[in-house]
């Protein structure tokens, strides 16, 4: 065997000017990939903090008191509505027989899949080390927390005796029975409760080294314990940061699988029945990449007025406005090929029931029109961002995004409220009208998702400090081979 | 007891000594002591930052952290727990006919397990992370000093701190001093 023998001496002299060629083609390489960076301006370390600190220490301006004014009496709506259906019935709403379920579950699939994009970014973008996320993950991740309220509210209130609401906690109920855990709406309660308690997990870390720099330095009294209190007393010792960088990659890991999980789970209460339109094995990829997509639309629209308002445009720059536009832009293709696959496995199945209801129901039934307008608000506004300078005009994307949050609000409508209101029995068809309690109480839930996120980005940093702060360029302790090749020519230094 | 921090060369010194600690400008001057720093062999001594510093646990020769073992057992005691309670409710407590689907059904218990997994496995990676950064905590000998407070804006330290049977407070000034640190102070208790 000794043929095979690899030779000792691998001639170094040679080996050693390859080496250094191909370092030099590399070098070359990076050298003319022009990256953006991450900031804008050249923001330094130091007033990345000041920056973000700033909107929390100074005054409240006075559109925020306007502001948090009109969303309190918006989110009163809601209370008054859920008041006056727990004192009367869940017949002040406009469901009936067949439309059972209407816009009480639309609301709900609507909201908690504006939640999951919040944790896609937050976490998936983070294990795929898309750095470029650090600048919205923090704001990305409230939205998640706040619309998984908003979905809260309905599941807890469709039940209609809301006091008995505790029969879906997995204990016995007054006659030692039990709820039956092979139950989709089972596993709804158990996906729902999980996915807030999570996120409310994922953020809260996320936040810890950045309630010290808080913590360390505002003036106000009763603030400075606040975050004194909220940062458990961390000191940014190295110890506590590689635990802390640990825990954040196994919290990413958790909350990656938990999105799945979630959008399985929620789509599975529509997935595992046999009424047409809601029989499809898509259902679940399906949830996920319209959830993502209705989250990303509601992420550009909390974005822009922020980072124009609180001047943070060099951290929130054009880059990330443009990346969420093309997110949006790639959810929007995605979601018009299920769309497509739909009526294909329609036609392509062979179930009269199915083909009726593609086909006949959906296309040209009573609820054309919003089909229609969903097709339209879905599939073709965001086709706008293939072009460069619509992705870069913050206000333009911002607009175009509300057709396609309105279309997904469209689309779970469709989804439930046509697929049900005629279902295998023809002489119980009908059709569902909302009442003005539906109205308010939707209408509410934007109150206090609008309530919760104003507050948040008064009392808490709303870009995450200690994350921008460590891709910048100075808090790389090691020299990157293009800036130490570069030191004489000073491109990068 | 009143805490005592003095710098070094004002002539005072507390009775009772906590640490001796330093000033550093950047992450790289941060990076470079901190090697010089683990090569000398020292126990007890610490880095803060405002961020984290890739590669600074390697540079002090830290070894990987902890967490995932509490993620795992945190995961697996959901598991379990969770496995029992839908087996021992679903088919010896309340047995629920449901269209004639079997009691105990693993498929149908997926998703429960999935989300009963998660939870806890959440819920102790945050242990885990308190626990072994030593949190949360109500005071730290190191918040008397006022310069401390900038360890969370823009500046770094490194603190050596007097546990070690083998610490020699001389021998520690000198050294941070040699490696460039600037602002050498004394942390401790006045008696």
């Amino acid at each position: 065997m000794s043929y095979f023998k690899p030779t000792t001496n691998p001639a170094p002299a040679r080996y050693d000017l390859l080496a250094r060629h191909e370092e030099a083609e590399t070098i070359q390489a990076r050298r003319d990939i022009v990256r953006e960076p991450y900031v804008g301006n050249d923001l330094s370390a130091v007033s990345v903090g000041d920056r973000i600190a700033a909107v929390v220490e100074n005054p409240a301006p006075l559109w925020w008191y306007i502001a948090v004014s009109i969303a309190g009496g918006l989110a009163s709506f809601t209370m008054i509505g859920i008041l006056y259906l727990i004192v009367t019935g869940v017949g002040v709403w406009g469901e009936n027989k067949s439309a059972n379920w209407a816009w009480d579950i639309t609301n709900f699939v609507f909201w908690i899949g504006i939640g999951h994009a919040g944790t896609m970014i937050a976490a998936i973008l983070y294990l795929t080390r898309q750095r470029w996320a650090s600048g919205i993950n923090r704001a990305a991740e409230a939205m998640t927390i706040f619309a998984v309220m908003c979905a809260a509210v309905f599941p807890g209130v469709h039940v209609g005796r809301v006091w008995f609401a505790w029969y879906m906690a997995p204990i016995p109920n007054g006659n030692a029975i039990w709820p039956n855990f092979r139950s989709p709406l089972l596993w709804d309660v158990f996906a729902v409760n999980t996915y807030l308690g999570v996120s409310i997990m994922f953020w809260y870390v996320g936040l810890i080294p950045d309630a010290a720099t808080m913590r360390d330095r505002i003036k106000n009294k009763i603030l400075k314990y606040f975050y004194a209190v909220i940062c458990l007393g961390w000191r940014g010792s190295a110890r506590q940061w590689i635990n802390y960088e640990f825990c954040y990659l196994m919290l990413a890991g958790i909350a990656t699988l938990l999105v799945i999980t979630t959008c399985t789970v929620v789509s599975s209460d529509f997935s595992t029945s046999v009424i047409p339109g809601w029989h499809g094995t898509i259902f679940i990829p399906y949830f996920g990449v319209g959830a993502i997509y209705g989250g990303f639309c509601m992420l550009i629209i909390l974005l822009v007025p922020i980072r124009q308002l609180y001047k943070l445009d060099d951290l929130v720059t054009l880059r990330h406005i443009d990346m969420c536009c093309r997110f949006t832009l790639l959810m929007a293709l995605l979601i018009t090929y299920i769309y497509g696959m739909e009526f294909f496995i329609a036609y392509y199945g062979g179930n009269s029931n199915e083909f009726y209801h593609f086909f006949e129901n959906r296309m040209w039934g009573p609820y054309w029109h919003t089909w229609q307008l969903m097709m339209f608000f879905n599939c073709v506004v965001p086709q706008l961002f293939w072009s460069k300078k619509v992705r870069r005009s913050p206000w333009l994307a911002m607009t175009i995004v509300i057709f396609p949050s309105i279309g997904m609000w469209l689309e779970r409508f469709i989804i439930i409220v046509c697929s049900i209101h005629r279902d295998y029995l023809p002489s119980s068809w009908g059709m569902f009208y909302p009442t003005w309690i539906d109205i308010m109480t939707f209408a509410g839930t934007f109150g206090i998702f609008f309530l919760m996120y104003l507050l948040f980005i008064r009392f808490l940093p709303v870009i995450a400090i200690s994350e921008v702060r460590g891709v910048l360029p100075e808090a790389n302790p090691h020299d990157p081979p293009v800036v130490a090749a570069e030191k004489n020519g000073a491109r990068h230094e | 007891m009143s805490n005592l921090v003095c710098s070094v060369g004002s002539g005072q010194m507390p009775k009772k000594l906590y640490a001796v600690a330093a000033e550093f400008d950047g992450p790289k001057s941060l990076y470079a002591a901190a090697e010089k720093i683990r090569d000398r062999g020292i126990k007890g001594w610490d880095c803060y930052s405002p961020y984290y510093i890739h590669g600074l646990d390697k540079a002090m020769g830290l070894g990987k952290s902890f967490v995932g073992l509490f993620t795992f057992f945190g995961g697996l005691s959901g598991l379990v727990g969770g496995f029992l309670l839908v087996t021992i409710t679903s088919q010896y407590v309340y047995q629920m006919d449901t269209q004639g689907k079997p009691f105990f059904s693993l498929p149908g218990f997926v998703p429960i397990l999935d989300l009963l997994l998660i939870m806890p496995s959440a819920i102790f990676s945050i242990v885990g992370l308190v626990v072994l950064s030593g949190l949360p905590r109500l005071h730290h000998p190191l918040w008397d000093w006022d310069a401390f407070t900038r360890a969370t804006h823009d500046k770094f330290f490194i603190v050596i701190e007097a546990n070690d049977p083998r610490f020699n407070e001389k021998a520690s000034i000198d050294l941070l001093k040699e490696i460039g640190g600037t602002n050498l102070t004394y942390i401790g208790d006045e008696e």
